[in-house]
C-alpha cells in the first residue's frame, strides 16, 4: 500500500431519495441529498465537513460507512472501490471504519451496561477471550477519560460528555483507521466540547486515525481540521485547507458563514452578512448554482449554467463562477 | 466523577441487577402482593398436581358421594354414612360440594393446574411466535420478497400437517421441493426473470415488503374473533388439554408482533443501532440482543395479561364445555357445573369465580410492577 495514497476517495457520489405519495405510493421526487460530491481523506489527516443542516453532511456520513447505499459514484478504501460491495463484502471493513454520533443519549443502548456496549465491539474481532476482552474494556475506558470502575453503570447515569466519551471508546475498541464524527460535539455545552475535540485530537496523535469531522459549527471545524469542505444543499461548495478558509474565502457561502461566527470582543465592529431567503428544498432545486437565490454577486448566467468545481491555486476549490 | 464513584464505592458494594430489581420491587406494594399472589397460586397448582393425580391420590377429586350433594362449604361430612376412603381428607368440606358429592377443593386444586399450564404454555407460544414476526417486520420490514416464496413459505406449513395426518412420504416430499424451490428458483427460472416484458416474470420479482406480509397477515388473523376460531377448532380436535394450550397460543400472538414490530421501527433509526450495524455485528445479533431488551417491557406486560386473558379463555371454553374432557376438573367447568344451581348452592359459581378474579389481578398487577422495574431509568442513580 502505497502511504501517500488517500484512505478514503469519493468520487462523484450521489444519493437521492425518493419522495413517496397517495394511495399507490408511486415517486413524486427525488430528495437530493447528496449530488455529486468529490473529497479525499488522508492518512492522520482531519478532513471537515461544514454546512446547515439539511444539505447532506450526515448522509455523507452514512454513504461511507455504507449504512445507505449509494446511487453514483464511487468510494475507494485504501484504492478499492467499495462503492458496489454488499452487506456481507463490508463485514471485515467494518472495523475500519466506525462512528460516533451526534447525540449523546441516542447513541448508548439503554439496557447495556456501559461495559457491555465497549465488550460488543470487541467480540467483533473475535480471538479474544471474556477476560482480556475486560481488561481491553478497562484500557479503553482509561484511554477517554472514564473510570474503568464504572463499567457496570447504565448510559443515563452519566452526563453528555461523558457518553461522548464512552461513544469515543466504542469507535475505537475496534481499533479502526478512520473515524466518521457525525457533529460530536454540537449537543455539549462549550467547555465540554472543548475536552471532547482535545480527546479527539490526542487520539490522533496516539494511533494516527483519521477523522472525518462533521458539523455546522465552522469555528469548531477549522480548530480541529487539517482541510475543511463546505457544503450547501447535496454539494460541496469551496473545499480548500483550514488557514485558507479562514484567511481566503471564495465562496460567498464560505464568507457568509465566516461572518456567522460570534466575536467574543464586545468592542470589535465586525460587518455581519447575513444571508437573505431560505436553503431552497432539496426535492426542487434551483437550475444552474444551487446558492443562487442567496447570494449577494448573483448573475443571470448563475441561474442557468451548472457551475463546475473550479481550482483556485494548490489544494483550493471553489464552485463559483465570480471567483 | 471518579471522586463520586469511589466514594459511592466505599458506602455500599455495587449491587448486582438482580438485587436492584428485587429492591424496586419491595417498594411497589401493589405488585409485590401481585406477585406473592402468583407464587401462592402457582405452588398451590403444583403441589395440587401431585396431590390429585395417580391412582390413589391423597385429594380425590373423582370420588363421588351421592348422599352427600350439594353440602355448604365448611360443612362436617356424614362420617357414619360413607365409606372411610371417601371421607375428604381435611375432614371437612372446606369449599362445599358440588351436586354429585365430590370434593370442590379438591377440584379446585386439580384445576389450578390447567390455569397455570394454559397460562404459561399458551402465553409462551404467543411470545415466541409474536416476537420472531414483530422482530422480522420491524428489522427487514423495509427488504422486499418475491411472490413465489411468500406462496413457498405457506406450503411450506402444509408438510408438517402432512406428517402428521399420516401421509408421511408426501409431506417429506413436498418440504423438500419447496426448499428446493426457494433454494434454486433463481437459478431455475432465469431466463424467465431476465426478461422483464414477459408478465410470466412478476412473480419472481421482489415486490412485497416483508412488513406488509407479515402485518397482513397479522390484520387477517385479527378479523377473526378469535374466541370463535378457538371453538371451530377444539370442536375439529380431539379434546385435550394440550390442545387448548396450543391453539390459544396460535390465536393470541399478534398483539405481541404489533408491540415488538412498533418498537422495533423506533428502535432502528436511534443511533446505538447504527452504531452497532457500523460495528459489523450480526443482524441476529442486533435483533436480539441490542434491540429486544429495549422493546420487551410492553411485550411482558401484554404477556401477564395475557396469561390472566388465557386463563380466562380456558375458562370460557370449559364453561361451554369445549374445554379439557371431564371428569378432569377446571376452574371453568366447576362454573359451568355450577351455574345450574346458583341460588341453591352459590359457592359453586363463586369459589371458582373468585379465584379466577384473584389470580387474573394478581397477574395485572404483577405486569405493570414489571414494567416499571425493567425500566432502567426508574433505577437510583448511584
Amino acid at each position: 500500500m502505497n502511504a501517500t495514497e488517500p484512505i478514503l476517495k469519493v468520487e462523484g457520489m450521489k444519493k437521492h431519495f425518493p419522495v413517496q405519495r397517495g394511495f399507490f405510493r408511486h415517486v413524486a421526487g427525488w430528495i437530493k441529498a447528496v449530488d455529486g460530491v468529490d473529497f479525499f481523506i488522508n492518512h492522520g489527516e482531519t478532513l471537515g465537513l461544514v454546512g446547515e443542516s439539511g444539505c447532506g453532511k450526515t448522509t455523507v456520513g452514512r454513504l461511507i460507512l455504507k449504512l445507505i447505499e449509494p446511487d453514483q459514484g464511487r468510494l475507494l478504501y485504501r484504492g478499492d472501490d467499495i462503492s458496489q460491495f454488499s452487506q456481507n463484502d463490508m463485514k471485515p471493513l467494518r472495523k475500519e471504519m466506525q462512528v460516533i454520533f451526534q447525540d449523546p443519549y441516542g447513541s448508548l443502548n439503554p439496557r447495556m451496561t456501559i461495559g457491555q456496549t465497549i465488550e460488543e465491539g470487541l467480540r467483533t474481532i473475535g480471538n479474544i477471550d471474556g477476560n482480556e476482552r475486560k481488561e481491553r474494556v478497562k484500557e479503553l475506558f482509561e484511554l477517554v477519560g472514564i473510570s474503568p470502575s464504572a463499567c457496570g453503570l447504565y448510559p443515563h447515569e452519566f452526563s453528555g460528555g461523558q457518553r461522548q466519551r464512552i461513544g469515543i471508546a466504542r469507535a475505537l475498541s475496534v481499533e479502526p483507521t478512520l473515524i466518521i464524527c457525525d457533529e460530536p460535539v454540537s449537543a455539549l455545552d462549550v467547555s465540554i466540547q472543548a475536552q471532547i475535540i482535545n480527546l479527539l485530537n490526542e487520539l490522533q496523535d496516539k494511533f494516527g486515525i483519521s477523522y472525518m469531522f462533521i458539523s455546522h459549527d465552522l469555528n469548531v471545524v477549522g480548530y480541529i481540521s487539517d482541510r475543511v469542505a463546505v457544503m450547501y444543499l447535496g454539494q460541496i461548495m469551496e473545499y480548500t485547507t483550514a488557514e485558507k478558509i479562514f484567511d481566503n474565502p471564495l465562496h460567498p457561502y464560505t464568507q457568509a458563514l465566516l461572518s456567522a461566527i460570534p466575536d467574543p470582543d464586545p468592542d470589535s465592529l465586525k460587518e455581519i452578512h447575513t444571508l437573505s431567503g431560505d436553503v431552497p428544498s432539496p426535492l426542487d432545486p434551483p437550475p444552474g448554482c444551487k446558492f443562487q437565490g442567496r447570494c449577494p454577486l448573483v448573475e443571470d448566467q448563475c441561474k442557468h449554467e451548472e457551475i463546475e468545481m473550479r481550482r483556485i491555486s494548490e489544494g483550493h476549490h471553489v464552485r463559483c463562477r465570480k471567483v | 466523577m471518579t471522586a463520586t464513584l469511589n466514594n459511592l464505592e466505599t458506602e455500599h458494594p455495587p449491587r448486582t441487577p438482580f438485587q436492584e430489581s428485587w429492591r424496586l420491587l419491595r417498594k411497589n406494594k401493589l405488585a409485590l402482593c401481585g406477585l406473592a399472589i402468583f407464587l401462592l397460586f402457582a405452588v398451590t397448582a403444583l403441589m395440587g398436581f401431585f396431590l390429585t393425580s395417580g391412582p390413589n391420590p391423597i385429594f380425590n377429586p373423582a370420588t363421588i358421594r351421592l348422599e352427600e350433594k350439594l353440602r355448604q362449604p365448611l360443612s362436617l361430612p356424614k362420617v357414619d354414612e360413607l365409606h372411610e376412603e371417601d371421607l375428604p381428607r381435611l375432614g371437612i368440606y372446606l369449599f362445599g360440594t358440588d351436586d354429585l358429592g365430590r370434593d370442590v377443593f379438591a377440584r379446585m386444586l386439580q384445576g389450578a393446574w390447567v390455569s397455570l399450564t394454559v397460562g404459561f404454555v399458551a402465553v409462551g407460544i404467543a411470545i415466541i411466535i409474536g416476537v420472531f414476526l414483530g422482530g422480522v417486520a420491524g428489522y427487514f420490514g423495509h427488504k422486499r420478497v418475491r411472490v413465489d416464496q411468500i406462496g413457498a413459505i405457506v406450503l411450506l406449513f402444509l408438510g408438517p400437517v402432512l406428517i402428521s395426518t399420516g401421509h408421511q412420504f408426501y409431506g417429506i416430499l413436498l418440504i423438500a421441493a419447496i426448499l428446493g424451490h426457494l433454494k434454486f428458483a433463481k437459478r431455475i427460472y432465469r431466463p424467465l426473470i431476465s426478461n422483464p416484458s414477459n408478465w410470466l416474470s412478476l412473480p419472481f420479482k421482489e415486490t412485497i415488503l416483508v412488513d406488509t406480509v407479515v402485518m397482513r397477515f397479522v390484520d387477517i388473523m385479527l378479523c377473526f374473533p378469535s374466541f370463535f376460531l378457538i371453538l371451530t377448532v377444539v370442536a375439529l380436535l380431539p379434546a385435550s388439554i394440550y390442545n387448548i394450550m396450543i391453539i390459544i397460543g396460535l390465536t393470541s400472538w399478534m398483539g405481541a408482533t404489533r408491540f415488538v414490530r412498533a418498537e422495533f421501527l423506533s428502535l432502528r433509526e436511534l443511533d446505538f443501532v447504527t452504531a452497532a450495524k457500523a460495528l459489523g455485528i450480526s443482524d441476529w445479533r442486533i435483533i436480539f440482543r441490542h434491540m429486544l431488551p429495549n422493546a420487551i417491557a410492553p411485550v411482558l406486560v401484554s404477556a401477564t395479561i395475557g396469561i390472566a386473558s388465557a386463563i380466562l379463555t380456558e375458562a370460557g371454553l370449559s364453561f361451554l364445555g369445549f374445554g379439557v374432557p371431564p371428569p378432569h376438573a377446571t376452574w371453568g367447568n366447576i362454573l359451568s357445573n355450577g351455574k345450574r344451581f346458583i341460588f341453591d348452592a352459590p359457592w359453586l359459581t363463586f369459589i371458582p369465580g373468585f379465584f379466577i378474579l384473584i389470580v387474573v389481578l394478581s397477574f395485572n398487577l404483577f405486569g405493570e410492577g414489571l414494567r416499571d422495574i425493567l425500566n432502567p431509568k426508574l433505577r437510583e442513580r448511584h
